[in-house]
């Protein structure tokens, strides 16, 4: 790394790619361990939904929490702000 | 007692089969008698690699069928005497493979008190590399240090967790290990690259090598002459090292960085 690189804002490559991995990384090992529904049962319930109310696919958000002797599948939906309001 | 290492990665093309020959190589080298299975049905690439190509008369699947016996189809190295091959079939039947055939195989060379057996998985996460780990002690998780790559370690190793005998039986689980390839140090430093501890950090596993990026590997394929044994390649002394690690030496990582130039290389050097 020169003396330049001291100056330069912005952040190196290899940081960025650190950066994105760890999220990934991090959303797909959550994501595993899960039935293999949950994919297809998050893009049935967001067509639904998207039948009545606009909404990012983005904002439906589906998770399996294990708990003692149960699990839990949490379903949570931002809906957007009315229009005009 | 023999040991299953599956070499693997999900990603294709970052080196498995060049770490299977050199790590089967350097086992062997160390006297330990081993053979080194090539999974990748259909296309065989195993033997090129460890310069066998020639004398393969009989192969993984015609053991699995009963055609030959199982010392019919093992190639003896003509460089190292407890090192054999077991290529690929190169039918396209992608049934050719059975869990109960590769057992049985697996058996044998137990049996026939093998140290090691390194299975080189293909890439991808289809059959044959599910079998290639299934029965596995250990994983050896070849990696570059690039997005892809690692994205695709880490989904390997979500299917050793799970998809293993060891898994299914709790037996402990695979052990896992890292082995990151095509490593350029001078990338590294000027922040191209990821470095060893940034992989390391995001699949939190040890890392049992790191073979710097060299020309001599392609020069090794191109002779079919593992890298490992190419005494004046860093490649090789990197190789030798993930060797020494995997029968449990201790052995600080070597070529993480680059390697001081003079003052006239550097004002006239590439």
């Amino acid at each position: 790394m020169g003396l330049l690189a001291l100056f330069r804002s912005k952040p190196s490559s290899a940081s960025i790619a650190k950066e994105r991995l760890r999220i990934i990384v991090a959303q797909e090992r959550g994501g595993r361990g899960g039935p293999d529904y949950l994919p297809l049962l998050r893009r049935e319930l967001l067509q639904v939904i998207h039948k009545y109310v606009n909404v990012d696919p983005e904002a439906v958000q589906i998770n399996l929490e294990r708990e003692a002797g149960h699990e839990v599948l949490e379903l949570s939906v931002a809906l957007p702000e009315k229009p005009g309001a | 007692m023999t040991e299953i290492i599956v070499v693997t990665s999900g990603k294709g093309g970052v080196g498995k089969t060049t770490t299977s020959a050199s790590m089967a190589c350097g086992l062997a080298r160390r006297g330990k008698r081993v053979a080194v299975i090539d999974f990748d049905i259909g296309l065989r690439n195993l033997d090129l690699i460890m310069g066998c190509e020639r004398r393969v008369v009989y192969d993984f699947v015609n053991v699995i069928n009963g055609d030959c016996t199982l010392k019919q189809a093992l190639i003896r190295d003509k460089r190292l005497e407890t090192l054999h091959v077991l290529a690929a079939s190169q039918t396209r039947d992608k049934d050719a493979l059975t869990e109960e055939g590769v057992r049985r195989v697996l058996d044998e060379l137990t049996a026939e008190q093998f140290d090691y057996i390194i299975c080189d998985s293909p890439a991808g996460i289809e059959k044959g590399a599910h079998l290639a780990m299934y029965f596995a002690d250990r994983a050896v998780v070849v990696v570059n240090p690039e997005v892809s790559s690692v994205r695709d370690s880490d989904r390997i190793l979500g299917l050793l967790a799970s998809k293993t005998h060891r898994s299914a039986n709790g037996n402990g689980g695979v052990k896992e290990h890292l082995l990151l390839t095509r490593y350029n140090p001078r990338r590294v430093a000027n922040g191209e690259m990821m470095s060893v501890g940034d992989v390391k950090e995001i699949l939190g596993l040890d890392v049992i090598g790191v073979i710097p990026e060299s020309p001599d590997v392609l020069a090794a394929s191109n002779a079919g002459v593992p890298v490992i044994l190419n005494e004046e390649s860093d490649a090789a002394a990197a190789y030798g090292d993930a060797v020494a690690r995997l029968l449990g030496e201790e052995c600080p990582l070597r070529f993480l960085e680059e390697p001081k130039r003079g003052f006239f290389a550097r004002m006239f050097g590439g």
